[in-house]
């Protein structure tokens, strides 16, 4: 098992004829997944490699019984492309697009809530990944193996930085949730998923500076979660005020800082290494002990 | 991208929201003409982008245009926080009988935004709602939903506004969400709101902060970006589409992905407080592909900044293979020689991830005499510190 996504789950990409979104595509089969359909509006009966072009998700779910889209689509359609999905029921909407107006995603995000059918994951994410399963998004498939080390991130390289030095345990499932500041699956979403899953023994956790899912984090962790969690928190030398490449990435107020991060996590057990390798060491400890 | 009270006005007053007129003035002679133009009491006001200018001596009354010229004189070049005033807002004076607060947000915990609105207004609103929380309306804002003037009457009646001017303040929030949306802001606040004692409400100050993901919507929103204001490094940046930061350190920082940049400068922080304080000078992204020619614009950068003196360049090749890197890396050098740029400055590279091994040997082969490769990020981090140290104590 994993989280939401496994060797079952059939992918759709919005998207797919443009440039990186074919890319990516090539990527995703090219590591085992099974993309079955893409959708650009006014290009259906087309193809990429042989995977039928739709021009809508609808008509993509109805005819390759799709359950998973990823959107590629840029900054000035994302909004309509991730409603069409909802609209559609789709069960995952992953949202790669960065860039996307704050207010699209606040709207498209409620959307989703009312909706109730959809999970979006992102957006300015790097997807998700179950290691030998599946993948939906743009995480190499190659730098691990599966294992039992389930990991969520703000961050798409930290992602990678971690999934390289524990590739000898190697991973259930890998989820970038994005660096934006509205997102649709938050850390808390994702440890209580893992939490559940029978195939994770233990969660590494990397956040950053800005807003404070961090701190609601660590205290969800408290009450709920009974699996070995290690932090990572990244942005202490972070300037007040100053955007660091995430939109969401800002201290402002003195609010969002890593220390009060690292602070809050650490008040509820939870060991934070104070750089990438020494938080890979710390999950390195649990697993071996296991 | 934060505005100055001047500009959040022009905003307010492109939607129809009730500001006093005035105009902006970077000299104290403009000040004089626009307090004649204006021909009565006036408030000269720095414009800066930080809380507390009324304390520092930055708001000042000025009865007569001579009076605004040495007002205007006196606040322009005033140091306010660490900003220096550029400009003065020079507006009407109004008398005041009543100051309120409200302020529309994007609020990150509950994915949606956030009305609040409080009849304590004109003073330091974290400490009306720190100290008396029931004084501070907060009303949830759906995204899909907005603000009419059914929700406006919500928001103007949790926060217990006088009834005899309910219908002036809910036109204005109805207004100023319109500034909300149309504007893409992620933050509009009026503080204060003023009551005048005829009995009109008008925003005397303004603070917003636009979304910058959504400039392609508002081409008009590049003519608030403040060239004065703004770090000569981080401007010649932007000209590169560089997604970079100044900060006050000796190592210059290149790396690909926001987390692992800001990774990097915290690693390289920590590396440096065993060697007298070393710090990272600032943060670059340069994203996922990192190809030799935004490699080279980023080296540009980095190995300009005076106060540079080694650069750490790490990169995780996820998508991009760690050999385009390291090619990028010399090529990008060669670049910068081939336009006259005398390299002194050492680089430290570590780059791990997708064929890692041939791009430290196409390094390693290369011979480069600035470069270094250092195998993992933290030993990396001590060594670009270590050489930083060495440089400085060598001047």
């Amino acid at each position: 098992m994993a989280i939401w996504l496994d060797k079952n789950s059939r992918i759709l990409v919005q998207g797919m004829t443009g440039g990186e979104g074919t890319k990516h595509t090539r990527r995703m089969v090219g590591s085992g997944a099974q993309v079955v359909a893409g959708v650009t509006p006014g290009k259906a009966g087309q193809d990429v490699d042989g995977i039928p072009i739709y021009d809508s998700v609808q008509d993509a779910m109805a005819a390759t019984g799709a359950n998973v889209t990823v959107v590629f689509v840029p900054p000035r359609f994302a909004k309509a492309a991730v409603i069409e999905a909802i609209d559609a029921r789709i069960e995952l909407a992953v949202v790669i697009t960065e860039g996307i107006p704050v207010h699209d995603t606040a709207q498209f995000f409620q959307y989703s809530q009312n909706s109730g059918a959809t999970r979006l994951i992102g957006p300015n994410c790097p997807g998700i990944i179950s290691p030998g399963q599946s993948n939906a998004g743009i995480i190499p498939s190659d730098i691990t193996p599966p294992g039992r080390i389930g990991l969520v991130s703000k961050s798409g390289t930290l992602t990678y930085q971690m999934m390289y030095e524990l590739r000898d345990f190697g991973f259930s499932t890998a989820v970038g949730i994005g660096g934006d500041p509205i997102i649709g699956t938050t850390h808390i979403d994702c440890l209580e998923a893992f939490e559940a899953d029978p195939d994770t023994d233990a969660i590494v956790m990397i956040g950053e500076i800005g807003g404070d899912a961090e701190e609601r984090a660590a205290a969800y962790i408290k009450d709920h979660i009974t699996k070995p969690v290690v932090g990572y928190v990244a942005g202490f030398t972070a300037p007040e005020g100053k955007t660091m490449g995430h939109a969401g990435a800002i201290v402002s107020g003195g609010s969002g800082t890593a220390a009060g991060k690292q602070e809050a996590l650490e008040a509820v057990g939870v060991k934070v290494g104070k750089t990438p390798s020494a938080t890979a060491r710390l999950m390195r400890e649990i697993m071996s002990k296991a | 991208m934060d505005l100055y009270e001047y500009q959040a006005k022009d905003l307010f007053g492109k939607h129809l929201v009730p500001v006093t007129p005035g105009e902006v003035c970077t000299s104290s002679a403009a000040a004089h003409e626009a307090a004649s133009k204006i021909g009565s009491a006036v408030v000269v006001k720095a414009q800066v982008k930080v809380g507390g200018r009324g304390k520092a001596g930055g708001v000042k009354l000025a009865d007569t245009p001579d009076d605004a010229q040495a007002k205007a004189e006196a606040i322009l070049g005033m140091d306010i926080k660490g900003h220096t005033v550029h400009r003065v807002l020079v507006t009407e004076a109004s008398d005041i009988a009543e100051e309120y607060y409200v302020s529309f947000l994007l609020d990150r915990t509950n994915r949606a935004f956030l009305a609040m609105a409080s009849v304590a207004g004109g003073v330091d609103i974290e400490e009306v709602a720190a100290t008396r929380p029931d004084d501070l309306a907060k009303v949830p804002v759906d995204a899909l939903k907005g603000v009419n003037e059914a929700k406006a009457r919500e928001i103007v009646a949790a926060a217990r506004f006088p009834e005899a001017i309910v219908d002036q303040v809910v036109a204005i929030l109805v207004k100023l969400w319109v500034v909300m949306v149309e504007e893409d802001a992620t933050l509009v606040e009026v503080n204060p709101l003023v009551l005048t004692p005829d009995g009109l409400v008008l925003a005397l100050d303004g603070k917003v902060t636009l979304d910058d993901n959504a400039g392609y919507r508002h081409p008009s929103h590049a003519d608030f970006v403040d060239r004065e204001g703004t770090d000569p490094i981080e401007l010649r940046a932007k000209e590169f589409d560089l997604n970079y930061v100044k900060l006050q350190g000796e190592v210059g920082i290149i790396g690909n992905g926001a987390g692992l940049v800001m990774s990097t400068l915290d690693v390289v922080a920590y590396a440096g407080e065993e060697f007298g304080g070393i710090k990272p000078a600032n943060f670059l992204d340069i994203g996922g592909g990192a190809s030799a020619s935004v490699m080279a614009n980023g080296l540009d950068i980095v190995l300009n900044d005076p106060e540079v003196e080694s650069v750490f360049v790490n990169v995780f090749g996820g998508i991009t293979s760690c050999d385009a890197v390291a090619n990028g890396i010399l090529q990008a050098l060669e670049m910068l020689s081939a336009n006259g740029a005398e390299l002194t400055k050492p680089i430290v590279a570590r780059i791990d991830g997708n064929n890692a091994i041939e791009g430290r040997a196409i390094l390693t082969d290369a011979n480069h005499p600035l470069i270094e490769i250092v195998d993992t990020m933290d030993d990396a981090a001590r060594r670009v510190a270590e050489l930083a140290a060495a440089r400085k104590a060598g001047k």
